[in-house]
């Protein structure tokens, strides 16, 4: 006996909004050209662009995981 | 010579060497097809597709110039980091697609998807061309890499003893890439992967721990290398320089015929999107990597006299191999100078079956030898794989290092003028391919122009709207001054931030003088609150104020 299909709602492209954040947070430099608070040593102008790097992935987890069955 | 340097050097150099002719064999297929050797048979999983991407987009010259770039130009530098946050997201918004067209009509480059799209051979050959020229120097500044480890490794610098062992290690990648084709970068980019995560790792926290910690190396720096220099009134400055470097190297990726390989051997299209996720992974190590650049500073290794020799003849280039030889025992180095070589053979590979693709499909199947068969086109694709490579060769023996460079920040102004061609494309169809050419044209020859009036000396044009931005503000400046401190003489230059060039401004020309009538007036009429309207035919309507305007 096979298991019911899934709810056959079709994912929407709207997800792919999200990958709009990293732009917008990596690409407006005012928000994070200081050296304060830092972070274990670190300015927090490079503690906020290293910061990005795990949370673009996340972003972009979520979207490959929202949007999968499209491809 | 290093002696214990050189021999863990070697032994890892032959590991890979293997590994490149073995590749002919894994998953064994008929490689006098196209699509076999130049793409692997699209049949690259998530995984291997992980290496692949990583070991191509994260050249040895990455390794070598950016902290490079850190080390002499401070925050600056970090562009790379905003560039590969950006970049995933990109590429994992549009590059699925263009997987999926690729796969369905077999096309292998991005001239091809050009050439099927709109049906203009001329099109795709501007844009074979434009990928092929920007290729070469990026080939070559491989071979700067590992001139760089090969000076490290203790052979002597310059002469026939000096060059080589790169001539060696580059017959043996050109012999390896003709038999095995994408396999062979694929199959090596797994150690390359592991061995630079491997270095970076232990160098971020053995180096920091020997200097006392990050706190300790920030301490050591000049403020003014930490953070970019807040932008003048009036101006954006370094800001948008810096904003604009990580957007506009994130645009280029799409367009780099090897990233486009790299992308069209993944199985499908799924594949992709999951590596878009997990390829961040290295933009970690990127970070961390440009952080060495501010170690190198720290710890002072450019004024130790044994690698004054290295920073004369390689400048901050020698960073990170001087910090490595200097923190590291003999045995290490040599694992992490081996990362760094291999590091250039993976993406020297890749660009030149990706540039051996375009050659083979837009120019030698279009023009040359339309009935070509199969056997012959994939045998024409191996031959110009060996020629891009010796051409790259010779251009970084008898050519100084500077060109190569040069090069290749003019490579990367050209072959964004191929991006409307490539992504606009991949959407509609109602760009006409003759505008196309025609924007093509236009983008090389400003871009080039813009290059040239720096001398090459950097990739940041300060943009000067119809020439009176700068002398407009200048005279604005030079009347403030004046009415600060009255009857002194002013002068007013031009600071690049990039460069770093001083120019002086004229103020005495007539468009000085004019733009001075100009401002004194406007000064005047608004000390007397004294505004009228001057209506213009042709400004009027273009006007944001039209709609509230009170002369209307």
């Amino acid at each position: 006996m096979s298991t019911p299909p899934r709810h056959p709602t079709y994912p929407t492209r709207a997800w792919y909004l999200l990958l709009l954040l990293p732009l917008i947070g990596t690409l407006w430099v005012p928000w994070y050209n200081r050296a304060t608070p830092t972070l274990l040593g670190l300015p927090f102008f490079i503690v906020y662009l290293l910061a990005w790097v795990p949370l673009s992935a996340l972003l972009s987890g979520i979207v490959y995981w929202r949007t999968r069955r499209l491809h | 010579m290093r002696w214990t340097v050189f021999a863990v050097f070697l032994a890892l150099f032959a590991l890979v060497t293997v590994l490149g002719f073995v590749a002919a064999r894994w998953r064994r297929a008929d490689l006098s097809q196209l699509h076999e050797w130049g793409l692997g048979g699209r049949r690259f999983g998530s995984v291997v597709t992980w290496f692949l991407l990583g070991g191509d987009l994260y050249t040895a010259y990455t390794f070598i110039a950016v902290p490079a770039l850190v080390y002499g130009a401070g925050a600056m530098g970090f562009f790379a980091l905003p560039y590969t946050v950006i970049a995933y997201p990109l590429v994992f918004a549009v590059l699925p697609r263009l997987w999926r067209v690729a796969h369905a009509h077999d096309y292998v480059t991005g001239a091809d998807f050009v050439r099927g799209r709109y049906g203009s051979p001329t099109l795709a050959l501007l844009v074979a061309a434009t990928g092929i020229l920007a290729t070469m120097p990026y080939i070559a500044l491989q071979l700067v890499g590992m001139e760089v480890v090969i000076a490290a490794l203790g052979f002597p610098m310059g002469g026939w003893l000096g060059d080589l062992p790169l001539i060696v290690a580059f017959v043996i990648l050109a012999a390896y890439t003709y038999t095995s084709g994408l396999r062979a970068p694929a199959l090596i980019a797994v150690v390359k992967d592991v061995l630079v995560y491997l270095t970076v790792i232990v160098l971020v926290v053995v180096v920091p721990i020997k200097l006392g910690g990050f706190t300790a190396i920030f301490a050591k720096l000049p403020a003014d290398k930490l953070l970019l220099p807040t932008p003048p009134a009036h101006s954006l400055g370094s800001y948008s320089a810096f904003a604009s470097l990580a957007l506009g190297s994130a645009l280029a990726l799409f367009c780099y015929p090897h990233v486009l390989t790299g992308v069209l051997a993944a199985r499908d299209a799924r594949t992709l999107t999951r590596n878009m996720a997990l390829l961040p992974a290295f933009s970690l190590a990127l970070g961390l990597l440009a952080l060495l650049g501010y170690m190198a500073l720290a710890s002072g290794v450019d004024k130790l006299p044994e690698y004054a020799a290295y920073f004369a003849r390689f400048k901050s280039s020698f960073a990170v191999p001087a910090l490595i030889l200097h923190s590291f025992p003999g045995w290490f180095a040599g694992v992490a100078l081996a990362a760094i070589a291999i590091g250039a053979l993976v993406p020297a590979a890749i660009m030149s079956i990706a540039a051996a693709n375009l050659w083979t499909r837009s120019i030698y199947r279009e023009y040359i030898n339309p009935q070509c068969t199969a056997a012959q086109e994939s045998g024409q694709a191996k031959l110009a794989s060996l020629l891009v490579k010796f051409g790259a060769l010779l251009f970084v023996l008898l050519l100084p290092t500077s060109y190569a460079i040069n090069f290749q920040l003019l490579g990367g102004v050209w072959i964004v003028q191929i991006l409307p061609a490539l992504l606009f494309g991949l959407y509609t169809r109602w760009f006409h391919r003759g505008a196309l050419i025609a924007g093509w044209a236009a983008g090389m020859l400003a871009g080039t122009a813009m290059a040239l009036q720096l001398h090459l000396a950097g990739s940041v044009f300060p943009l000067r709207v119809l020439g009176w931005t700068v002398p407009g503000y200048a005279a604005l400046y030079a009347l403030a001054q004046e009415q600060r401190a009255p009857g002194r003489p002013v002068e007013v230059y031009e600071h690049n931030l990039s460069t770093g060039a001083l120019t002086r401004i004229p103020l005495d020309g007539r468009a000085a003088r004019n733009r001075r009538a100009d401002l004194e007036a406007a000064l005047t009429g608004m000390r007397a609150r004294h505004y009228p309207p001057k209506p213009d035919r042709f400004f009027c309507p273009r006007c944001p104020f039209l709609m509230v305007c009170p002369a209307e």
